[in-house]
């Protein structure tokens, strides 16, 4: 089963464009992705700038809206993630208790959705679009 | 922690912890089975305490501390105590002491010399197989029964039996050296391989797939492959089961039934593993790797490469079953080999290196065998001999799924008629 | 550079609803115009949030909250990894998306090996580029 853990690091709605993070925090993480690599768990892991360098994209009535970043009204953002593959839910939240994050931050653990996981009739309708385009074999 | 059930998370702190456990345990006592007693002992022990105290902050090293004192306790009962026991105990005692954790070096160091005991040759495959599962994958008896359809009883025979013979044989608890080495690794190579093909194509049962397996497969060479980072091969293995399983969502249709490589949506395949996959075939290159394993992985990696099935390298995948066919000159290599040279030169080229296998034992029972000629037969127009072949290919599988496809292939070779346009070429 | 897609949980996604065909297919065709194009390095769809699970740090003490969670706005129900030339880059690709009314999408710019430089020692920056190669070993191997 994969899983992301999603972190929430606070206050990094406000971050400032070109925003770093502590060299010591570095640190600790580096030696933490370690652990999740020699536990052959990891499978990648990312950190994010913060929202101010980034921007939103709103789909309604046809026509996408643009904004950049910041966002006034948000209170949660992500500043990072690993995917990891590990056996259970439990396992995945016991990997994240282990992050060396600071207080008051939060990892959410989300399940990432395998192909099986979908519905055979949707698992048919993904695979209709591609079926068309490609010769039928012999 | 304050989780309502805590028994998941207690399965999962032994799934995390238990591999090094069980080897700085093997370390210590220099027998795997007592090993094992004294790790399961630490764990009753932790189903008692945590539920009421939490999961401590480091539960590895609260294990090993517990595991060592209850076996000086359980030795100090035992009034019978021989020579070897009270040997065992003052060791023990001596490094009880210490709760913190060990040296990180020191666990990768004990995993890697556990993963060579349990895979050691002079153990049969299943009980290479079964002993790796269960003291490095952490599996229960009973999931790795589940996993090869065997009864948790034959399992659990074939762990005792394993350990009995290590005690019997003497193995000595430690990474082998010169030329040992290469021997030992191929061995534990082959293990991990064997599991993680069981889960990419199930020989027998119900399913195609069993992607749980290929996960403890590549989970475990992945750590491997950080205990050993100097080794081409593990680095050549653990590319091709990143490359192999970024296939394992296209490999099956919405009912379950088999799509083979050159059909399967190639949107489907995972990304992220095939770029794992890469690279580590780059590692293994750099580290001049040309063995078996790099080979295959590097033949994977071109099938990863072509955006569509039509835009497959098929002459450098024939070039590479060449260079594979030396190392490995095994008669599936060979087979192998005959499918990528009809990609590249036409069936009736293919068909000619396939004819010559025809008498291999090996072979006998093999469902590839009758189900690539029928392939090639087809192809040159030859429907009925083709027909044939796909039936006898569905009688020597024990996989249900995989009978259903070459039956369905059967009854759709019609009747005699000319060869398909553009199988000439 | 590479960016981060994020596209917003809703009502629907959290219900565990899946989309139509006409949109399932419209995504299947998006997806492989964004891999021929060599922009899509990766994506994943995420299970709602009641599958989930949320950990808060405070000193040593963890508390583990089960899903499903409330704010529906912050929470994501799938993500895209994308390389680009630049941020208007990836916009004018996400305005092309085929996404229905009401769907929200935030785009993150991700941290690479140049950005960290400043704030790491020679060494970190040492262990950092060998970690980061295993992870990332990309430029070398173009995306299938």
């Amino acid at each position: 089963m994969k899983f992301m853990m999603l972190v929430i690091p606070k206050g990094y709605e406000q971050a400032k464009p070109g925003t770093l993070p502590d060299p010591k925090m570095v640190e600790n993480m580096m030696k933490y992705n370690e652990s999740l690599q020699k536990a052959g768990v990891l499978l990648a892991l990312d950190g994010l700038h913060p929202p101010s360098m980034g921007a939103r994209v709103s789909f309604s009535g046809g026509k996408p809206r643009v904004t950049d970043g910041p966002f006034a009204e948000a209170k949660e953002v992500l500043g990072g993630y690993w995917m990891i593959q590990v056996k259970s839910k439990a396992e995945a939240v016991e990997w994240a208790s282990r992050a060396p994050m600071s207080d008051n931050e939060i990892i959410e653990i989300r399940q990432v959705q395998d192909f099986s996981d979908f519905p055979p009739e949707t698992q048919k309708h993904l695979g209709d679009f591609k079926d068309k385009q490609s010769p039928p074999r012999k | 922690m304050a989780a309502p059930d805590p028994r998941p998370a207690i399965d999962a702190v032994w799934r995390m912890e238990s591999a090094g456990l069980i080897a700085g345990l093997t370390r210590m006592v220099r027998d795997v089975g007592l090993a094992e007693d004294l790790a399961q002992d630490a764990l009753v022990a932790a189903l008692e305490r945590w539920p009421v105290s939490g999961i401590p902050e480091h539960p590895g090293a609260w294990l090993m501390a517990t595991a060592k004192h209850r076996a000086i306790d359980w030795l100090r009962r035992d009034r019978l105590l021989d020579r070897k026991h009270q040997e065992l105990g003052a060791r023990l005692e001596a490094g009880a002491s210490e709760a913190q954790d060990p040296e990180e070096g020191e666990i990768g160091d004990n995993l890697l010399r556990l993963m060579f005991m349990t895979c050691h040759p002079v153990l049969p495959a299943e009980g290479r197989v079964a002993l790796t599962l269960r003291l490095l994958g952490g599996l229960t008896t009973d999931e790795i029964a589940r996993a090869f359809l065997v009864p948790e009883a034959t399992v659990a025979q074939r762990i005792v039996r394993a350990k009995k013979t290590l005690a019997e044989e003497k193995v000595p608890f430690e990474v082998p050296r010169g030329a040992e080495l290469n021997a030992r690794l191929s061995s534990v190579l082959e293990v991990l391989y064997l599991i993680f093909n069981e889960g990419y194509a199930a020989t027998s049962g119900d399913d195609w797939v069993r992607p749980a397996l290929c996960e403890d497969a590549l989970r475990l060479g992945r750590v491997l492959s950080e205990l050993a980072p100097q080794e081409p091969e593990v680095q050549g293995l653990v590319s091709l089961m990143e490359l192999q399983a970024s296939r394992l969502g296209a490999r099956i249709g919405p009912s379950g039934e088999p799509i083979l490589l050159l059909d399967q949506n190639r949107s489907r395949w995972d990304h992220l593993l095939i770029r794992r996959g890469l690279a580590a075939l780059e590692r293994a290159a750099r580290l001049g790797g040309r063995g078996p394993y790099v080979l295959q992985a590097s033949i994977a990696a071109c099938h990863a490469r072509a955006k569509a099935a039509a835009e497959t390298d098929w002459p450098r995948i024939v070039a590479l079953y060449d260079d594979l066919a030396e190392r490995l000159p095994t008669p599936v290599v060979e087979l192998n080999r005959a499918v990528a040279v009809s990609m590249a030169a036409g069936p009736a080229a293919g068909l000619e290196l396939v004819d010559r296998l025809v008498t291999e034992p090996s072979l006998r029972n093999y469902p590839l065998l009758p189900s690539v000629r029928a392939d090639f037969l087809k192809k040159l127009g030859r429907t009925d001999e083709a027909r044939e072949e796909f039936r006898r290919a569905a009688l020597l599988t024990r996989n249900a799924r995989e009978r259903e496809l070459l039956l369905s292939r059967a009854a759709a070779c019609g009747r005699e008629g000319p060869p398909d346009p553009g199988s000439e070429g | 550079m590479r960016v981060m897609v994020l596209v917003k949980a809703t009502k629907e996604s959290e219900a565990g609803q899946m989309p139509g065909p006409e949109l399932l297919a419209a995504m299947g065709q998006y997806n492989e115009e964004l891999l021929k194009a060599g922009i899509l390095l990766g994506g994943d769809g995420l299970a709602s949030s009641s599958q989930g699970a949320r950990v808060r740090f405070e000193g040593k003490t963890r508390t583990v909250i089960d899903g499903p969670f409330a704010e529906t706005k912050e929470l994501i129900a799938g993500y895209w990894i994308w390389k680009v030339a630049s941020k208007q880059e990836a916009i004018d690709w996400l305005k092309r998306a085929p996404f229905d009314g009401g769907t929200e999408v935030e785009l993150r710019r991700i941290f690479d090996l140049e950005d960290f430089a400043p704030a790491m020692t020679p060494e970190q920056r040492e262990l950092e580029q060998s970690q980061m190669k295993r992870l990332h070993d990309r430029k070398k191997n173009p995306s299938p």
